[in-house]
């Protein structure tokens, strides 16, 4: 082999190399620069001030207890939807629905993956509000429950894919044998076929819910934007703002490195620490269910 | 045996309740999907004209068209592409061929699904500090490429890693075995099989990046710019901000305009979804193995 | 005259599967040397240990020496692909590349630099002739090779090794997937390549390994048991564990 092809395949293998491990640098460099700009908070705001229940920035309350609030409510709600929903959904694309409608159903869920989130804002915000106004006689329709409906829809695909990516994994003999003993399908798929997926399907509910609790532009166009602390799940019925939602409205406006500025960094952290521990906690649940079938191949 | 009978009767009820409940919830996720785009296609067609489409916007955006934000748009996409491309599929290639099973691999994947989950508007922030503050490339499409770029890359990898790990190890240990190096084995066996995967990841991938709006927010987004962007350090309209801008931020804005808007954004990201699903589907019924 | 000499080699695997104790033998050149055995005995990487494709599997422990030509192969110092393009390997199921048959085998001259059209046309028509494929392919070498039945792939995997005009061929049950009639004809080729190549084959039965070789070796869990020519092994060997199992008492 001649030394140029030599020296060529070097370069590549390094840069294939560095690629690989851009991810690790990226994750670093994105906390990182959160810390940076979001650390100066706590020298700034008291502690005491920051997780409280006020936020109103142009007098410098500071208080995030009323966004986590938020996110908190309009979560809660997609999870409700999207969970069963999603489950469901899984369940019968990967189990009961003959090929033809699973070629068709899959695609249109990955449709919905890819519907951008402005756009389903836009038509909650012209369409779901009003109708919510007026259905539930609210002073207005652009509330939580608003939030959460268009995020459960959002939530959904990610729910549907990853559950059905666990269920499909689950040994066809596993149902051969049940329906051998005589169980019908539907006994065969709620005491055989999910408590086998039941990991993945569990990280699937994760996923959907990290995905909820980061989404931005639905959330800040119909829900009212209002940072009240929620007393309970009556709120889902008022007017919210969530922790994206706050980011994304203020930060256009904020002096770069003003204490606002630093606050809503601050938040930023807050919002990256959840879905770290989202994440590491789903894919901790992937990797064990990995060593658990290398253990029973071997 | 009657009796087995019986209780076989109820058991198939069951069961015939239990798949009529799931159809119907299945039905009410995937139906809704079909209303957005129909009623989306319905509304915003009479929009749709020669100056709705090539015009600038006029009378504070009220009327004209939206050229600008589709030529924003399409460079960012266009400049996300040529970051995270090269990046997602040279990672994809060490994570599918070189990488060892260790911990620093396990490292990278739990990285890997950390990206993925962090939420968009949090790289926006990241794109902010970084792009725009700290390298001073100010709010550009620069800034938003690389912000794009790096929210983009774990659906890069992740499906490119996919389409390599289904090509035949046996493919692999030919290569090997006939004298060609690892580099040669890749580029000649192993990408030209994966390519339609990794296509299909590579468009799914900035098929997201061209609908995001949370990720632009702070670093290229221009709220009201009528003219075109004229080198990559130029801010820029994009079109998923100019309908959040139409929809949220203007008084008295017409409605035809805002559905107009929201399907020519939807048009363009639906329209990479079925190239990317196209060319999957075909690549499969194609495949020699 | 010995074209390879193993000395003493000893091979483990970290999952603790196949491994090799303590080996010494010499592979005459110009003649088809046989391993054979039960599956497990170590055949296969002792084969795969020869181009050093062993490389691509978890090795935990390698000792001893390989002398091709005098020239330790299993030292660091070694060019692998220059090894593997001077010892070719044919695999028990035939793996074509999904490319055409005329570039199945022009692949391994290509990557080696080659790119003079006219050589390239003589080195296919060279290899397909030595493995007799020549006639059935010759009007449709820019066909799919996938679209070949077994035999011809395998015996077209026979030819993309014998494009690169290599020192020695190992082939690793090289007629386990095929028919009576074009194992037949792999082996015919075998007989007739012998002359300008030194053949190892690990066969799929012992009959084969009788029909074929010049000189054989048995495994038994990684040892070697007996190695001695044809004639002595097959008819008497010295061994009880060789008489047992050539007589299909195990195995």
């Amino acid at each position: 082999m001649d030394n140029s092809l030599n020296w060529r395949e070097k370069i590549i293998t390094r840069f294939i190399k560095v690629s690989g491990y851009s991810a690790i640098i990226f994750v670093g460099l994105i906390f990182y620069f959160l810390l940076r700009e979001g650390l100066p908070t706590l020298g700034e705001v008291q502690f005491n001030s920051l997780f409280a229940t006020r936020w109103y920035p142009i007098e410098d309350y500071f208080g995030i207890l009323p966004l986590i609030g938020g996110s908190l409510i309009v979560t809660i709600g997609a999870t409700l939807i999207a969970v069963p929903f999603g489950v469901g959904a899984a369940i019968y694309i990967s189990e009961i629905a003959p090929r033809w409608m699973r070629e068709i159903l899959k695609p249109l869920v990955e449709v919905l993956g890819g519907l951008p989130s402005v756009v389903l804002g836009f038509l909650g915000i012209l369409i779901l509000s009003p109708y919510l106004r007026v259905f539930l006689d609210l002073p207005t329709g652009l509330t939580a429950l608003a939030g959460s409906l268009l995020l459960g829809g959002i939530a959904i695909p990610t729910v549907v894919s990853v559950a059905e990516d666990a269920l499909d994994a689950v040994p066809k003999s596993y149902r051969d044998a049940a329906l051998a003993l005589g169980a019908t399908e539907w006994q065969t798929i709620w005491r055989v076929t999910l408590p086998a997926a039941r990991s993945g399907v569990l990280t699937a509910v994760m996923l959907g819910i990290g995905r909820a609790i980061g989404e931005t532009m639905t959330v800040m166009m119909v829900t009212g934007n209002a940072p009240v602390m929620p007393g309970g799940l009556g709120a889902l019925f008022e007017p919210a703002r969530t922790m994206t939602a706050t980011i994304a409205a203020e930060m256009g406006e904020v002096a770069n490195g003003s204490v606002h500025y630093h606050v809503l960094f601050f938040i930023g952290i807050v919002l990256f620490l959840i879905s770290l521990i989202v994440n590491v906690t789903a894919s901790a649940v992937v990797f064990r269910q990995h060593k658990r079938q290398e253990r029973i191949l071997s | 045996m009657i009796k087995a009978t019986s209780t076989s009767t109820t058991r198939y009820t069951t069961q015939r309740i239990g798949f009529g409940l799931l159809t119907a919830m299945t039905l009410f996720t995937v139906l809704p999907i079909l209303a957005v785009v129909i009623y989306i296609l319905v509304l915003g067609t009479p929009a749709i004209n020669g100056e709705f489409i090539s015009g600038f916007p006029r009378e504070g955006m009220r009327a004209g068209g939206i050229w600008p934000a589709i030529v924003g748009t399409f460079y960012l996409t266009l400049g996300t592409a040529i970051f995270a491309v090269p990046l997602g599929i040279g990672a994809a290639i060490y994570l599918s061929e070189y990488a060892p099973e260790n911990r620093w691999t396990r490292l990278i994947r739990i990285a890997i699904i950390n990206l993925a989950g962090i939420p968009s508007v949090v790289y926006g922030l990241f794109g902010l500090g970084l792009f725009v503050l700290f390298l001073q490339f100010g709010t550009s499409i620069l800034a938003g490429s690389l912000t794009l770029s790096i929210m983009t890359l774990p659906v890069i990898i992740s499906t490119t890693e996919e389409a390599l790990r289904a090509v035949p190890q046996a493919f692999r240990t030919v290569s090997i075995s006939l004298g060609a190096t690892k580099w040669q084995t890749i580029r000649r066996i192993v990408l030209p099989q994966a390519l339609p995967g990794t296509l299909t990841g590579v468009i799914l991938g900035l098929e997201r990046a061209a609908g995001e709006t949370a990720p632009i927010l702070f670093t290229v987004a221009a709220f009201f710019l009528p003219r075109l962007p004229a080198s990559p350090l130029d801010a820029t309209m994009a079109l998923p901000y100019h309908l959040f801008v139409i929809s949220t931020q203007v008084p008295g804005m017409p409605v035809k305009i805002q559905y107009g808007t929201a399907l020519v954004l939807l048009a363009f990201v639906l329209g990479m979804n079925f190239i990317a699903t196209t060319i999957r589907s075909r690549a499969r019924a194609r495949r020699q193995w | 005259m010995n074209k390879i000499s193993i000395e003493n080699l000893t091979l483990h695997y970290s999952d603790g599967t196949e491994s090799l104790r303590n080996i010494t033998m010499g592979i005459p050149a110009n003649q088809i040397t046989v391993l054979f055995g039960p599956a497990g005995g170590g055949k296969s990487s002792l084969l795969r240990i020869l181009n050093r494709l062993n490389d691509l599997a978890d090795v935990t422990y390698l000792n001893g020496r390989v002398l091709l030509d005098e020239e330790d192969i299993l030292s660091p110092k070694i060019d692998v692909i220059n090894l593997r393009r001077r010892v070719g390997m044919v695999f028990a199921r035939p793996v074509v590349l999904p490319m055409s048959i005329r570039q199945n085998l022009t692949y391994g001259l290509e990557v080696a630099g080659m790119k003079d059209r006219y050589r390239l046309d003589e080195a296919v028509e060279r290899s397909l002739q030595q493995a007799a494929l020549w006639n059935e392919v010759q009007d449709r070498l820019d066909d799919p090779a996938i679209a070949l039945s077994g035999g011809q792939q395998q015996r077209l995997c026979l030819a993309r090794v014998l494009a690169l005009e290599p020192e020695v061929i190992l082939l690793d049950e090289p007629t386990s997937g095929l028919d009576p009639i074009s194992t037949g004809k792999v082996e015919e080729s075998l007989q007739e390549l012998k002359k300008t190549y030194t053949i190892v084959l690990v066969p799929h039965s012992v009959q084969q390994a009788a029909r074929t070789a010049d000189f054989a070796a048995f495994f038994l869990q990684g040892e070697l048991i007996e190695y001695a020519a044809n004639k002595i092994l097959f008819t008497n060997p010295e061994n009880q564990k060789t008489e047992d199992y050539v007589e299909g008492r195990f195995g």
